[in-house]
């Protein structure tokens, strides 16, 4: 077993862990935090990014040790008070329908305005070209991210 | 005085037709979500199932006490102990009376017949045990020889799948002269098209959760069809019905791959029964590729048969459907929702549709959006384009010269089918436009005139689709085993908030908002108070879920029938309240009136309030205003549409560019634009990938190549176009004008984009290319077309 010391969502957690345990597993089984699904084992799909020390990374290819001192920030930690525009975004352009990308989509999507404050849809296309979506189509999600980018999200 | 003459309360602005904002999205965009796999019981145990490396072999012993011995493990099973108990899995629809129907156990026990059937399991304390003791478990196989390709399935001598050989059934329907019809027909056109095996690929992979407390069962699965799946595991299993509570919580999309009763759902029960202890088993994604049931898989064998005008005289259609390994729950009957939609939106002297299911071993087959119908539509609408490159006709000249005019609906069609409404001119009419098809067509003529490298290519697809799933007399005629019917149930509390319960179970579709919409405005409360209640047995009794485009066509219907049956019993309480007699109470959404007397009136609110202090209710009266109801439809409904896309084909690589893409969608009345553009824009993105990217690949083994999204293509934001989208309205024949959406997109985009490769590349005497249209088989086809002129 190995100890690491992770902060999630702002708050410090310290575990033992085992050497192979995958980040994914450690923040929904260890740390709780389910909001963050899993959808494949190829690191295709992107359902489970997160923020790891503020870049996207898919949390199935991260092992738990290697976050060891790193901060993660989950789609958990979005809203801080009031829904990040992001989320907002997401929600006024129907942007989702079963919603199980959403949290991959949502945090890939941060870290795509962080790099380009003012993406176009091309941009955006290639930019989430990562993270998979069964339900929209990704036309609404490309709005949404457009909307985000708007609102100023990457502030 | 005067101002009283108005109308005390204005009634509130109609909610069906606003775009409202979902409210299911709040606790998805936050993650505060209740996936399967998020559930964690006390003392939860975790199941890992070893699977068949085989597509066929038989199992001459299976060893598992080394697993038993692992750190951390409760218990490994093989099918052997589960034999007594695990029945077989159903098939709801034995489409002939003769049909082998194979037995289906949940754990194999003596012969396996595809990769990734279960033959073992492990139940430890955490899942990376599990996974790990799958290691020690020993199994001896014989291989036997697979049986891959339907077309030499039947052949005498092939290897056989089950006993009773390779043939599940024959199914056949005829109407109309066929021989007056094809005899001295001037064209005859006969075609060969391949609808690929698909993986339905929902982002949620399954996943179950099951505890078992003195003899009754809790299950939680990532299924569309609690009710269903409740009925199925009682039978399958023989625990009581009533000891069995299945929820679906979150579900993660399902495209009718959910649309299933599972092995692994059944085991979990038999574990958590085994052990007294709860288990989960969350499937990994490769996993699930290999043994979730895949879609589609039909050689087509098409003829058709017209005047030189273009008027369509008959069509033939011969299928073989590959069933896979077994039969699952509705596997045989898919081709037979495609049976009746082959003639599509066409009037024509005479049909004839034979369909061949046909076993496999791979993996079985089963509803995948659309179901039956995208291959019919793919079939007819390519037929069609071809039919007018043949007489040179322009292919929407040549559809219009055989569609079903406006006014003559409603239309008995070839199959029987009785179109209610539709207008097939104007939805075309608009598309053309948004399209800008005459100047598409200009520059189409350009590119050929100068070579250009990079044709361009305009695909039409005109298609119509049977939904709302189903009248319940018709799912009988078919041998369907269960009715189509579904529930709602209206509790009017005592604050004056409803509780809405529907037995449509949603999984992304969005029914929280809609169905809000649907009750505020016939009981005039507002959006704000009504929550909706779906996805648990033990919440909402009775249903028949969510699938076939039915939940708003059929559970929509059953919603407004119990909101009537709450005002009908208002109205009497109403009139005990105001002391006058219930003849004389005017009802406007929200609130009973006095007739004469405007002023003098209840909201539904205040009734509820006094229904429940029940203190001065008329004498006899129930102290309720709640209220069931059920509803069958008694006709299936014919969304419709017309879907133009534009491709590129670079002509040197064979790589496709879609575009545009514009459609203009008939769905009947809409209760909620946004959902309903959503729910087209994914059902294009569906279509259009089965069209270019994706196939389920078996290699000569059997073995499944595309198992995990590496290999399986499911498109990402940069493969897919940006749509079009626009709407006609002819209402349906029902109280709330509604068709359905939810598989419109799948089921006509697939062709509108094929039709336009081939347009594209109809110069180079190409008339097909088979799916998915990837750069190779573009290529190949033009190399082909070429060498064959050369």
């Amino acid at each position: 077993m190995a100890e690491v010391t992770v902060t999630v969502d702002g708050v410090k957690y310290a575990d033992h862990v085992e050497p192979r345990m995958l980040l994914v597993h450690y923040l929904r089984e260890i740390v709780g935090k389910t909001g963050t699904p899993i959808g494949c084992d190829t690191s295709n799909c992107g359902a489970c990014t997160v923020l790891l020390d503020g870049e996207s990374v898919k949390s199935c290819a991260v092992l738990a040790v290697q976050a060891d001192g790193s901060e993660v920030t989950t789609i958990e930690g979005m809203a801080n008070g009031s829904l990040h525009p992001l989320q907002r975004a997401f929600h006024e352009e129907h942007a989702l329908q079963c919603g199980y990308c959403t949290p991959g989509m949502i945090m890939a999507a941060s870290d795509l305005l962080r790099e380009n404050p003012h993406p176009s849809n091309e941009e955006i296309r290639e930019g989430l070209e990562g993270n998979l979506c069964r339900c929209t189509g990704y036309e609404n999600i490309v709005r949404a991210v457009r909307r985000a980018a708007q609102a100023g999200a990457n502030a | 005085m005067t101002a009283q003459t108005e109308a005390p309360q204005q009634a509130p602005a109609a909610e069906v037709g606003r775009a409202r904002l979902r409210k299911e999205d709040e606790r998805l965009i936050t993650g505060q979500t209740n996936w399967t796999d998020n559930i964690r019981l006390p003392g939860m145990l975790h199941v890992a199932f070893l699977r068949s490396p085989f597509a066929h072999a038989r199992i001459s012993s299976v060893n598992v006490s080394a697993a038993r011995s692992d750190p951390g493990v409760i218990a490994a099973f093989s099918g052997a102990d589960f034999a007594a108990e695990q029945g077989s899995l159903p098939c709801a629809w034995p489409v002939t009376p003769d049909i082998v129907m194979p037995a289906h156990p949940p754990m194999a026990t003596d012969e396996v017949r595809y990769v990734g059937e279960a033959v073992a399991c492990v139940v430890a304390r955490d899942r990376y045990a599990a996974a790990d003791a799958l290691a020690a478990i020993e199994i001896d196989y014989e291989p036997l020889p697979p049986v891959l390709d339907i077309r030499t399935a039947l052949h005498e001598g092939s290897p056989k799948v089950h006993e009773a050989g390779n043939k599940s059934f024959e199914w056949v329907f005829a109407n109309g002269d066929m021989e007056a019809a094809f005899g001295d027909a001037p064209v005859v056109l006969e075609r060969y098209y391949r609808q690929q095996r698909l993986i339905p690929a929902a982002m949620e992979p399954r996943s179950v959760v099951c505890s078992c407390v003195g003899g009754e069962f809790t299950l939680w699965s990532a299924t569309q069809i609690p009710h269903v799946l409740r009925v199925m595991l009682a039978l399958v299993t023989g625990i009581p019905e009533q000891n069995i509570r299945v929820i679906a919580p979150d579900v993660g999309g399902g495209f009718g791959s959910k649309l299933q009763v599972t092995a692994e759902e059944v085991l979990a029960l038999l574990i958590a029964r085994k052990l007294g202890r709860p288990v989960k088993w969350t499937e990994s994604r490769s996993e699930g590729n290999m043994t979730v049931h895949h879609g589609r898989d039909q050689w087509q064998h098409l003829r058709i048969a017209a005047d030189r005008d273009g008027r369509v005289r008959g069509l033939e259609v011969d299928l073989l459907a590959d069933m896979g390994a077994y039969l699952m729950l509705v596997t045989p009957g898919v081709p037979l929702l495609g049976a009746f939609m082959f003639p599509a939106i066409y009037k024509m002297d005479a049909y004839s549709f034979k369909c061949t299911g046909v076993f496999t071993t791979k993996m079985p087959t089963d509803a995948y959006r659309g179901a039956g119908r995208p291959e019919a539509t793919f079939a007819i609408e390519r037929l069609m384009d071809e039919l007018a490159a043949e007489l040179a006709l322009d292919p929407i000249e040549l559809r219009e010269r055989n569609w079903i005019k406006h006014e003559e609906f409603p239309f008995t069609t070839v199959c029987g089918l009785t179109y209610d409404s539709g207008n097939y001119e104007a939805a075309t009419a608009k598309a053309k436009e948004l399209f800008d098809y005459d100047g598409l067509r200009k520059e189409q003529e350009l590119r050929r005139a100068s070579n250009d490298p990079v044709q361009l290519g305009i695909g039409v697809s005109t298609f119509t689709e049977m939904c709302g799933l189903a009248p319940s007399r018709v799912l009988g005629s078919l041998a369907y085993g269960a009715g189509g019917w579904e529930q709602a149930s209206i509790r009017m509390l005592p604050t004056g908030k409803v509780e809405v319960v529907t037995g449509s179970s949603a999984h992304g579709q969005g029914h929280e908002t809609a169905w809000s919409q649907i009750v505020a405005d016939q009981l005039g409360v507002p959006f704000e108070d009504i929550r909706v209640l779906h996805g648990d047995t033990q919440v909402s009794p009775k249903g028949m879920d969510t699938y076939g485009s039915r939940s708003l066509a059929v559970g929509g219907m059953a919603l407004v029938s119990a909101c009537d049956k709450v005002v009908e019993k208002a109205k009497v309480i109403a009139a005990g309240m105001l002391e006058a007699s219930a003849d004389d109470l005017e009802w406007s959404p929200g609130r009973f009136a006095v007739r004469g007397d405007p002023d003098k009136g209840v909201t539904i609110g205040e009734i509820a309030l006094a229904t429940f202090l029940a203190h001065n209710l008329p004498d006899g009266v129930e102290p309720t205003i709640d209220a069931d109801a059920t509803y069958d439809p008694d006709n299936f409904s014919f969304p419709h549409g017309t879907h133009l896309c534009a491709t590129e084909v670079d002509t040197e690589t064979g790589f496709v560019k879609i575009r545009s893409y514009v459609c203009v969608d008939d769905i009947g009345a809409v209760v909620n634009p946004l959902i309903v553009e959503g729910q087209v824009h994914g059902g294009l993105a569906q279509g259009i990938a089965q069209a270019l990217y994706e196939e389920a690949v078996y290699d000569d083994d059997g073995n499944l190549v595309t198992s995990t999204l590496a290999d399986y293509l499911v498109p990402s934001a940069s493969d897919l176009p940006s749509y079009v989208t626009g709407r006609t309205e002819s209402r349906a024949d029902n109280p709330l004008g509604v068709k359905g959406v939810g598989e419109a997109g799948t089921i006509a985009s697939t062709p509108a984009v094929v039709n336009a490769i081939v347009d594209a590349l109809r110069p180079f005497g190409v008339d097909d290319v088979t799916m998915p249209c990837t750069p190779e088989r573009v290529w190949r086809a033009i190399a082909e077309s070429r060498g064959g002129a050369a």
